[in-house]
């Protein structure tokens, strides 16, 4: 074949391509701070996979509580992927619904979490309270402000950074349940997700600090000023891993496996990890995560396998009804 | 019982309308409620008395009953005056005023949640100033009357705390009282107070003897709706009430945070116990309306 006639037919099966490239809609159902993220990453995905396969893809986002957002898949919403707060939110689909297989975690590098993110405190400006680290949370007369755990998959984060600091500081889990006890008779406001603690510190002025989502204390930053509020980063965190996971049952009705598992593995490439580092959460690839040293400090991060052995643990003996959450409560 | 003592209507079509009614009924009430029923039905009976008779949900039963129940009455006062006012008198405004008791009916929950709280917190419009006197009035009844745990009772701040929820609960049972006492006040006519004005009943006899009878039993019907509505409202409190375990927790923020862990039964325990409690408590809101319009018949 002649280098002319090879253009040709690659013209015509081009013009096949264009001819079947279809209009696919994805659904991703998320948790409450990853509004900004997804929206950047979504318009780079349609582009990448327009120039992949032809095909026009349309990604529609939702949002809310991790675990609201979870039962909402259970309960029939036609997701395509999840993308939510925590590992336990997403087992819960394989636990309850049997909608994603038991090995879901495995599918995907570094534990189906693409990015990380921990948790760190948002104090007013100057820091008026001296707060520097878990300890100073504890004092009396300073108002925490932290969504109710039980509610909430960002609020088990924060409960389980304070239970990891004190562990290490006094060395037994007796003294954490009493340290955790005390920061939390400081909470003056238990809202039920993220975002409304971030609106009751910022717009309702309650409280001194609040424990967030690294990321989300960054937005509130980009979103009411750096001169109203600072990030303070405590000495120990958790690394939070925020996982992702194609919804099998309801991809394969749809359809849509192809292009859903696509849309997943993109977040691990340079492009996705990119757009992770501008919406301020940490990027697990070396070379782009360097690239955005400067905006993430370092400190000791613990993960929920090494000191709690797993979000079923954890969840048993900390979240569950009776467990130390419940306890604190009881037993003023 | 009651079939046999009804005459024969001579209306006809009473078959055809009474099975629609149940049919209808069953659709819209009976089939979506049974589904709570049969969940709590898997349960055994240890597991349905830990789900419903914990501390923190006993609290918030207390919680929920007692402040709807406040709320209520406190709707059922005002609620009356306003529709008193909006019936016998004709002032500029009027309509305008007439249509802002149906707000709360209108307002998405979460907005008027929103809204509430971002005005009675300590740095909105009305909390800058209220605030700081419930506080205090808090204390100086702690010092008067020390033996009563007041700050625990009726918490030491607006928003976020105890006097938030009452706040919530009154701005959204208002119209209820004031659209079933309404019609009744226009259909009774001023000649009735004239007339016992001419007999020589002064201004509190009229209106104990003569107005407030004939006006009981659509003011119960208006106080059960508030307090019916105020026991399941949860959009609007979770926003302002705080959501302190044991101390601002609301039943229905409870039945969500079950939710929240998977626990479906759990949840649907609570919410039938609420259901049953709701039923009992309007059924006897009933009896007593009845027995209210007997006891003043004329």
């Amino acid at each position: 074949m002649s280098p002319r006639n090879i253009f040709i037919v690659a013209l015509a099966l081009g013009g096949a391509v264009a001819a079947f490239a279809k209009n696919v809609e994805l659904l991703n159902v998320s948790y409450d701070p990853t509004r900004e993220f997804y929206g950047d990453y979504n318009a780079a995905f349609a582009k990448y996979w327009k120039a992949k396969s032809g095909d026009t893809v349309t990604v529609k986002q939702s949002h809310g509580g991790s675990g609201k957002q979870a039962r909402a898949v259970i309960d029939g919403q036609q997701a395509d992927v999840v993308t939510l707060a925590l590992a336990a939110d997403i087992n819960a689909l394989y636990e309850v619904a049997k909608i994603v297989p038991p090995d879901w975690q495995g599918r995907l590098p570094n534990n189906s979490a693409p990015y990380t993110s921990t948790i760190v405190f948002l104090v007013r400006k100057g820091n008026p309270r001296h707060i520097k680290d878990w300890d100073d949370l504890v004092k009396p007369g300073v108002g925490v402000v932290t969504p109710n755990p039980k509610t909430s998959g960002g609020a088990r984060w924060n409960y389980l950074a304070a239970w990891a600091y004190a562990v290490k500081k006094f060395g037994s889990e007796e003294k954490a349940k009493e340290f955790v006890g005390r920061l939390y008779r400081n909470v003056p406001v238990l809202d039920s997700g993220a975002r409304g603690s971030t609106t009751t510190f910022v717009q309702r002025e309650i409280g001194d600090v609040a424990i967030a989502w690294e990321n989300e204390a960054f937005l509130a930053l980009k979103e009411f000023g750096r001169d109203k509020f600072e990030i303070v980063v405590p000495s120990l965190s958790m690394l939070a891993e925020p996982t992702v996971s194609v919804v099998d049952k309801v991809a394969k009705k749809k359809g849509t496996e192809m292009v859903a598992r696509a849309y997943l593995e993109y977040l691990y490439s340079d492009e996705g990890q990119d757009i992770a580092g501008r919406n301020f959460y940490r990027p697990r690839n070396e070379v782009i995560a360097a690239k955005y040293a400067g905006t993430f400090p370092q400190l000791e991060l613990v993960t929920i396998d090494g000191a709690f052995g797993g979000w079923a643990k954890a969840h048993q003996a900390h979240f569950a009804d009776g467990g130390t959450f419940d306890q604190i409560y009881l037993h003023k | 019982m009651a079939f046999a003592r009804a005459k024969r209507s001579v209306l006809p079509g009473f078959g055809l309308s009474l099975g629609f009614t149940l049919a209808y009924l069953s659709l819209i009430v009976l089939i979506p409620l049974s589904a709570a029923f049969i969940k709590t039905a898997g349960m055994s009976w240890a597991e349905f008395l830990e789900a419903v008779a914990s501390p923190r949900v006993v609290a918030s039963y207390k919680l929920s009953f007692g402040i709807s129940l406040c709320a209520a009455l406190i709707n059922a006062f005002f609620g009356f005056i306003l529709s008193w006012v909006l019936v016998r008198y004709t002032f500029p405004g009027q309509r305008l005023v007439d249509a802002l008791v149906d707000l709360p009916f209108a307002l998405p929950t979460a907005v008027a949640g929103i809204a509430l709280s971002a005005i009675y917190a300590r740095n909105g419009w009305v909390g800058t100033w209220l605030d700081p006197i419930w506080a205090k009035g808090v204390q100086e009844l702690s010092s008067i009357v020390p033996w009563v745990d007041w700050p625990s009772w009726l918490g030491t701040k607006l928003a976020f705390d105890r006097p938030g929820i009452f706040i919530a609960l009154t701005f959204i049972g208002l119209p209820f009282v004031v659209r079933t006492v309404q019609p009744v006040l226009a259909e009774l006519e001023p000649d009735l107070e004239e007339a016992a004005a001419t007999l020589g009943a002064n201004r509190w006899q009229t209106m104990t003897k003569v107005i407030l009878p004939e006006l009981l039993p659509a003011l119960i019907t208006g106080f059960a709706l508030a307090f019916a509505r105020a026991l399941g409202e949860y959009g609007s409190v979770v926003f302002i009430a705080g959501n302190q375990p044991l101390h601002s927790e609301i039943t229905p923020l409870l039945i969500m945070t079950k939710l929240e862990q998977y626990d479906y039964r759990g949840a649907t325990a609570i919410a039938s116990v609420m259901l049953v409690t709701s039923f009992v408590l309007l059924l006897l809101i009933n009896l007593l309306q009845k027995w209210s319009r007997r006891y003043y018949r004329v």
